[in-house]
């Protein structure tokens, strides 16, 4: 089990956050005027390294709060340590 | 003390030859896994496209075809799906005598349980979806599921109770490693190279055409190529520049010692998740639902299990006794609809077979065999033409998220 260290509550398991997938996808800032391609690239295409990853966690039975951290998705190593 | 036996047991026969890689190749298939060795196969029994290399990071089979639960159905909801999983049921029903060896294919049937009313309703609707496709498929009572499977607990009384299970009786399981053996064994015997500890680091591409590839055996040129590297198939797309919709997790599964025959068919559950079948040796083999996070580790975090394991507890209270033998991890490739990918690409020669998620070990045959139509043709099979990349932009989603009679 993953041992995530929130920013706000300290390092806690796994079962405590619900994953929230990469970092940093922004909503389209005029969605009318995206093509199809686009809308690909927004609701589809994420990031799948093998390695560093930028992703989001929510806390949701502790502080129930949304934050981005980076993990190594070969190892599981968070990059604050553990 | 008695004297050592002088008949002890040789090693057996290799299966396949181990060549190394020529310097060229007319195709060239990225993964030796169960779809990567089918098509090869295929390229060679069904289009004559002998002069093919199989490259293999590891070890031939060693990924998700090794670390699977083996279970075998065709009862999916939409008729894309029911059209390309049925296919592969019917190859497996002949695939024992064809390859010349024996797969432990038996077809005991595969139950998905209904434990509250939407269950019911999408069940029921799957069955009569499945009819008209001509994929077998029967509605069972409770009462019949437990004649079917005498160990499942149908008391009224339970958190979960079994209103009714949907039924494929053709489905079943099959013995992995000897899917990969056979195949890999027919292919190197119809002239293909199979080829073990290459890792692919790049793809030639020359005026929008591939070349050929890189590896840690060295250079290998080839017309064609296809990525079918499961959780690695993002890693190797993108050294030819294209992104793909998937995202890589974990997906664990686990065994108990060896039991005496209690379990007689395959039994699937949703609401309850769990998928629990017992192997030809003994072992219970059990199954459930993917690690949250992405992940390339080829492991999972034990929760995982444990909520696998009181899973199978509420549903067979006799596996109270029962130990867990051994757990472990694969890399599954989840798509956003939860279908394959197997298409052309942006770049000529180059397809892609991948995106099978939690559920490709089934449909090992028909995925080799239209993907081995693909490349021959350079025009998709009609079973896989709606499994094109070009899905995502277009819209013509094939949703089984749910719809596939598991959660993925």
């Amino acid at each position: 089990m993953l041992l995530i260290p929130c920013p706000h509550c300290g390092p806690r398991d796994e079962t405590e956050f619900k994953y929230g997938g990469q970092a940093g996808i922004a909503y389209p800032k005029d969605p009318d005027a995206l093509t199809d391609a686009e809308w690909v690239e927004y609701l589809f295409l994420r990031d799948n390294p093998k390695g560093a990853f930028r992703e989001r966690w929510v806390h949701t039975a502790g502080c129930r709060r949304w934050f981005d951290i980076t993990r190594d998705t070969f190892t599981n190593a968070f990059e604050n340590g553990r | 003390m008695s004297p050592v036996s002088p008949e002890l047991p040789q090693h057996p026969d290799r299966l396949w030859r181990h060549p190394d890689p020529k310097p060229s190749y007319d195709v060239v298939i990225i993964g030796g896994g169960g779809h990567g060795l089918a098509a090869a196969y295929y390229l060679a029994k069904n289009h004559g496209i002998t002069n093919v290399a199989v490259v293999e990071r590891g070890w031939l089979a060693g990924g998700n075809m090794a670390r699977n639960t083996a279970i075998i159905r065709s009862n999916y909801l939409w008729d894309e799906s029911a059209a390309i999983y049925e296919h592969a049921l019917k190859l497996w029903e002949g695939l024992a005598e064809e390859l010349d060896y024996d797969l432990l294919f038996s077809q005991r049937g595969v139950m998905n349980l209904a434990h509250n009313l939407g269950d019911v309703r999408e069940g029921t609707r799957r069955v009569y979806a499945n009819r008209l496709n001509g994929v077998d498929a029967e509605w069972l009572t409770p009462d019949d599921v437990k004649r079917l499977c005498p160990i499942v607990d149908i008391s009224p009384d339970v958190r979960y109770p079994v209103l009714g299970a949907t039924y494929q009786p053709r489905g079943g399981i099959a013995k992995h490693d000897h899917v990969a053996w056979g195949y890999a064994r027919a292919a190197d015997n119809l002239g293909v190279d199979l080829i073990e500890g290459a890792e692919v680091t790049a793809i030639d591409i020359e005026a929008g055409r591939v070349t050929g590839i890189q590896t840690s055996r060295g250079p290998i040129s080839a017309g064609k190529v296809a990525i079918v590297a499961a959780g690695h198939a993002s890693i190797i797309a993108a050294m030819a520049g294209i992104r793909l919709p998937l995202q890589s997790h974990p997906l664990q599964a686990l065994v108990s010692e060896l039991l005496e025959p209690i379990h007689p068919t395959v039994v699937m559950s949703n609401a309850v998740h769990v998928y629990v079948s017992q192997a030809h040796k003994g072992e219970l083999v059990l199954g459930a639902g993917i690690d949250s996070y992405n992940g390339f580790g080829q492991r999972g975090a034990f929760h995982i299990i444990e909520h696998q394991m009181a899973a199978a507890l509420e549903l067979f209270p006799i596996f109270a006794r029962a130990h867990v033998l051994r757990t472990w991890g694969g890399i599954v490739d989840v798509s956003p609809d939860a279908s394959p990918i197997i298409s052309k690409t942006p770049v000529d020669g180059l397809y892609l077979d991948c995106g099978w998620g939690t559920g490709g070990f089934k449909a090992t045959p028909a995925s080799g065999w239209v993907l081995a139509h693909t490349v021959a043709n350079d025009e998709p099979h009609e079973l896989n033409r709606p499994y094109a990349l070009e899905r995502f932009t277009t819209g013509a989603l094939i949703d089984e998220h749910g719809a596939a009679a598991v959660a993925h």
